[in-house]
């Protein structure tokens, strides 16, 4: 089962917000809501890095732990998604995202802060799929287009990935692999090494690399 | 008199002591909520997959690889 999620390619991110454009366009954001930002890390400073940051539909969800009215749930596919007609705008699940995702409105019948608005992988949420009040509420619905989220599909360098997280790993580890930087980082093989199925127990060896793909930084965990 | 006085000082400070052993857990154990909202539809249940969940997965697939550009300019 595709487990979907987003993954950023801080060494091609050019910071041209092009994804929270796009983001913006496709769902039909109204202004002070952002579903998708850029960060920049060191901005100015010779070797700055940026991501493209939102909803990252976390396996085990802080959101969907704190919300008093449990209008969060997961999809099939490992969507993190809410119903907006349960949501009270209380605000707990941005206290506890910690990637700040949840977003709110600063108008509505909840007077400053509206009912919770975030990133839904272009999945849309519990109303008929493609239908008006699905877009009115959550925005389109790639998903059931059989799309890819907008800002993914459309980002210019390809930092910004998005889809089956298996299907993700193999594009990143082949890209690492092929510039033959970045996989030296700590944890590399643990994201993107790939699963020993020879049951010998030892790591398969990547192309181009030691096992996992890369060789570890010197102390650093592989 | 200083027997009392020294039963009743070993008394309280038994009962300071065995203080803590009645003292209850005051962490409030948390428990998974369940979702109270609306029933949601798998995307692929309606057009164009009209529930062909294989040919949704297939098309998730060629979309992602549509992302991974060492494919596409071989």
């Amino acid at each position: 089962m595709a487990r979907m999620k987003f993954l950023c390619d801080a060494e091609r991110c050019i910071e041209c917000n092009g994804c929270v454009t796009a983001c913006k366009q496709e769902h039909d954001i109204p202004w002070g809501v952002n579903r998708r930002r850029v960060v920049t890390i060191n901005d100015g400073v010779p070797g700055e890095r940026s991501i493209s940051v939102a909803c990252m539909h976390c396996s085990d969800a802080p959101c969907m732990a704190v919300c008093p009215v449990d209008c969060f749930y997961k999809t099939q596919e490992g969507i993190v998604l809410h119903d907006k007609d349960l949501c009270i705008g209380c605000g707990y699940c941005f206290y506890a995202c910690p990637f700040g995702a949840p977003q709110f409105p600063q108008a509505g019948a909840f007077g400053v802060r509206g009912k919770m608005d975030k990133c839904t992988f272009c999945a849309g949420g519990p109303e008929k799929d493609m239908s008006d009040a699905e877009f009115k509420k959550y925005g389109r619905n790639r998903l059931a287009e059989g799309k890819l989220p907008a800002c993914a599909e459309m980002c210019s360098t390809k930092a910004l990935l998005g889809g089956d997280g298996d299907v993700l790993a193999e594009i990143y580890r082949t890209r690492v692999v092929t510039r033959g930087k970045g996989g030296e980082v700590w944890g590399w093989a643990t994201a993107y090494g790939r699963p020993d199925t020879s049951g010998t127990g030892a790591p398969v060896p990547a192309p181009g690399g030691a096992p996992g793909g890369a060789t570890p930084a010197p102390g650093g965990k592989s | 008199m200083m027997g009392t006085r020294a039963g009743l000082m070993l008394a309280g400070a038994a009962a300071l002591a065995l203080a803590g052993c009645g003292e209850r857990p005051q962490v409030l154990e948390y428990k998974q909520g369940s979702y109270q909202g609306k029933p949601d539809t798998p995307p692929y249940s309606n057009a164009p997959f009209n529930g062909d969940k294989t040919e949704w997965d297939r098309a998730m697939a060629t979309r992602a690889q549509n992302q991974n550009e060492y494919k596409r300019t071989r």
